[in-house]
């Protein structure tokens, strides 16, 4: 199109004006796509939590164990595969900003429950060999650079004293949307300890994990795990795995839906920035385009230059934005602690959404002055004064 | 000598508000084929929208245009604008260049709707700015020349497409005397040397001098 000339020339003809608008389209993506990320990842977490699991803890809080002995029990409940009791150790390993999640585990059927944990046979038969060993997600041992026999030595803070562990395994997470950064250790190996130290303390377990064979099953199998429970010292609460992800991240939760909201309002203010930009620039050039028209140019022409124009300004806006947004997002994950957002990356809807809506508002905030372009008669157009 | 413009009994009002302005009343005008003729009038006497309509640029309420033959006045708006790019040169009295666009570029602007190659384009442009005198500004901006030079490239414009008809509004207008002395004399020599048919508004008795033919309006009659 021939009128592509005038069209660049007329985006960059106030430069400072189409240079903040530019950036200011670019820091709206980045502030997009990095609001989404959260929300995303925040729901991958919850999505990727498996429908045939159910989650047994304390029915009053999470926060109190229950006896290690409801394993057994648990296992004779028509509709249940395999149960695994797992046990949050926390300590602090090197210092106090290493934050990921350490369990004791039951080496057996831990990896049976959770198979998105992906081990070779030979790292799982080694990891039930030895009373201290220990499996790291293999984002942990890429981060500490730890390798197959190294120790890891924990100070316990629930558990005091020193814990040493040695790595015998490292899983692969399934696929990007399951954490890689968790570590599991035998629970004997606490348990020995304890029965020694404090045996008060001993033969307790922080929450069961049920596999079933129907998730249909679910509500039912709960109801009748709890009831096994009901008027015993410790009695439970079973829900699917899902829902209880959501309860214990439900504080979380509101914040999450307020940042969904706060993504798209984001890109309402860029609309408003740009088209304001748009109506200004029309306004100023109502006399050039009466004589545009005066020349014969068509409507065809001036939504060319004026919704080029927008839409230029637009793609430069969301292409910079885009690109900032990798390493502000890849930043942002390194600042927060690990455990907290396990994974943490851009993912194609949220590229998908912010290119989308750069497109969607270039041409947006053009349809008001070109409306008024091809609507203004040229004897309006040149008595017009700005 | 045939008449290239024949306006016939044609009628123009304006809404303002919620009432109609009558601004041109039952006017006739006939003008020859190579002629050079200037409207003059007091401010608002309708000296621009007569040209306006003439040029096809408006449309009267009532009566016929026929510029070479063409009924204008019953042309749809594309078609209209189609008809200016061949038939019609404009000139304004604020030159109306593209500030954004060089010299060249400007005078270029109306051959982009031909299906000229770069090549001929280039040789149109440079032709008609070297008849204005101006072919070593090609490549200035509109601030960068003077009121004078950027009438003379208006005209370039207005030229470059070779029209049969040129209008011109208050073409001096905004000049001083030495500047509208150049736009006058250029303009008299396309219509003596290129024999093109002139229809220039003016307010200034020097101006009209040159013409032919001087026409009155007075509100919206012409005597
Ligand atoms: N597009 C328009 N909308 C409304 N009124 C208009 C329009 N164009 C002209 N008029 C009115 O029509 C009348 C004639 O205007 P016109 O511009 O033709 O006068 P003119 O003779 O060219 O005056 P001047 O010498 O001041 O340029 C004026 O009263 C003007 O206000
Ligand atoms: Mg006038």
């Amino acid at each position: 199109m021939k009128v592509l000339k005038l069209m660049f020339k007329n985006a960059f003809r106030h430069k400072l004006r189409t240079s903040l608008t530019i950036v200011g389209i670019a820091i709206a993506v980045v502030a997009f796509s990095l609001l989404r990320t959260v929300v995303t990842v925040y729901n991958a977490g919850v999505d990727a939590s498996a429908a045939d699991r159910l989650i047994t803890r304390h029915a009053v809080s999470f926060i109190f164990p229950l006896p290690y002995s409801y394993k057994d029990k648990i296992q004779q409940i028509d509709g249940v595969e395999l149960v695994t009791p797992l046990n949050w150790f926390q300590g602090v390993y090197i210092d106090k900003d290493q934050f990921f999640a350490r369990l004791a585990v039951d080496p057996e059927t831990v990896f049976k429950v959770y198979p998105e944990f992906i081990l070779t046979k030979e790292e799982l038969d080694n990891f039930k060999k030895e009373r201290n060993s220990c499996v790291i997600g293999i984002e942990i041992a890429k981060q500490y650079n730890l390798k197959i026999g190294d120790i890891m030595t924990i100070d316990g803070d629930i558990y005091p004293g020193r814990w040493d562990f040695v790595v015998r395994g490292i899983y692969k997470p399934k696929d990007k949307t399951i954490d890689g950064t968790q570590m599991f250790f035998q629970y004997d190996y606490l348990n020995e300890r304890l029965e020694a130290e404090s045996p008060m303390r001993a033969n307790e377990i922080g929450w069961f994990a049920i596999k079933i064979k129907d998730p249909n099953r679910s509500a039912e199998i709960s109801v009748k795990v709890d009831k096994l429970f009901k008027n015993s010292s410790a009695e439970t609460k079973t829900e699917t795995e899902r829902a209880f992800q959501q309860g214990f991240l439900s504080a979380v939760s509101a914040i999450i839906t307020a940042l969904n909201y706060l993504s798209f309002i984001i890109i309402g203010i860029i609309l408003l920035v740009l088209a304001n930009t748009m109506i200004m620039a029309a306004r100023e050039r109502t006399r050039e385009y009466a004589v545009m028209k005066t020349l014969g140019f068509s409507a065809k022409h001036l939504v060319g230059l004026i919704m080029g124009e927008s839409l230029l300004i637009s793609i430069l806006g969301g292409g910079l934005g885009l690109l900032l947004s990798f390493p502000v997002v890849d930043g942002f994950g390194q600042a927060i602690p690990k455990g907290m957002f396990p994974i943490f990356y851009i993912e194609p809807i949220t590229i998908i959404l912010a290119v989308t809506a750069a497109l969607s508002i270039g041409i947006i905030s053009s349809i008001f002055p070109l409306l008024k372009a091809l609507n203004t008669k040229i004897v309006d157009g040149f008595r017009f004064v700005g | 000598m045939a008449a290239i413009i024949k306006v016939k009994d044609i009628n123009k009002s304006y809404q303002r508000d919620n009432f109609e302005v009558p601004v041109l009343n039952n006017i006739s005008l006939d003008v020859e084929e190579g002629e050079f003729l200037a409207l003059m009038g007091p401010s608002g006497s309708g000296k621009t929208t007569l040209l306006n309509l003439i040029a096809g640029i408006d449309k009267p309420d009532k009566g016929s245009i026929l510029v070479a033959d063409t009924d204008i006045a019953k042309l749809s708006e594309s078609e209209l604008a189609k008809w200016r790019s061949h038939n019609v040169g404009f000139v304004f009295q604020f030159y109306n260049l593209i500030p954004v666009l060089t010299a060249f570029e400007n005078v270029e602007l109306p051959l982009l709707l031909t299906n000229l190659t770069k090549k001929e384009r280039k040789e149109h442009v440079v032709a008609a700015l070297t008849l204005v005198g101006l072919e070593d500004r090609m490549s200035h901006y509109p601030k960068q020349l003077s009121g004078g030079q950027e009438q003379r490239v208006a005209i370039a414009r207005a030229i470059v497409t070779d029209p049969v008809i040129i209008v011109a509004d208050e073409p001096t207008g905004d000049l001083d005397k030495k500047s509208a002395d150049d736009i006058l004399l250029l303009l008299e020599r396309l219509n003596s040397e290129y024999k093109k048919t002139i229809v220039m508004v003016t307010h200034d008795p020097n101006a009209a001098s040159k013409a032919h033919v001087q026409r009155h309006l007075d509100k919206g009659d012409l005597v």
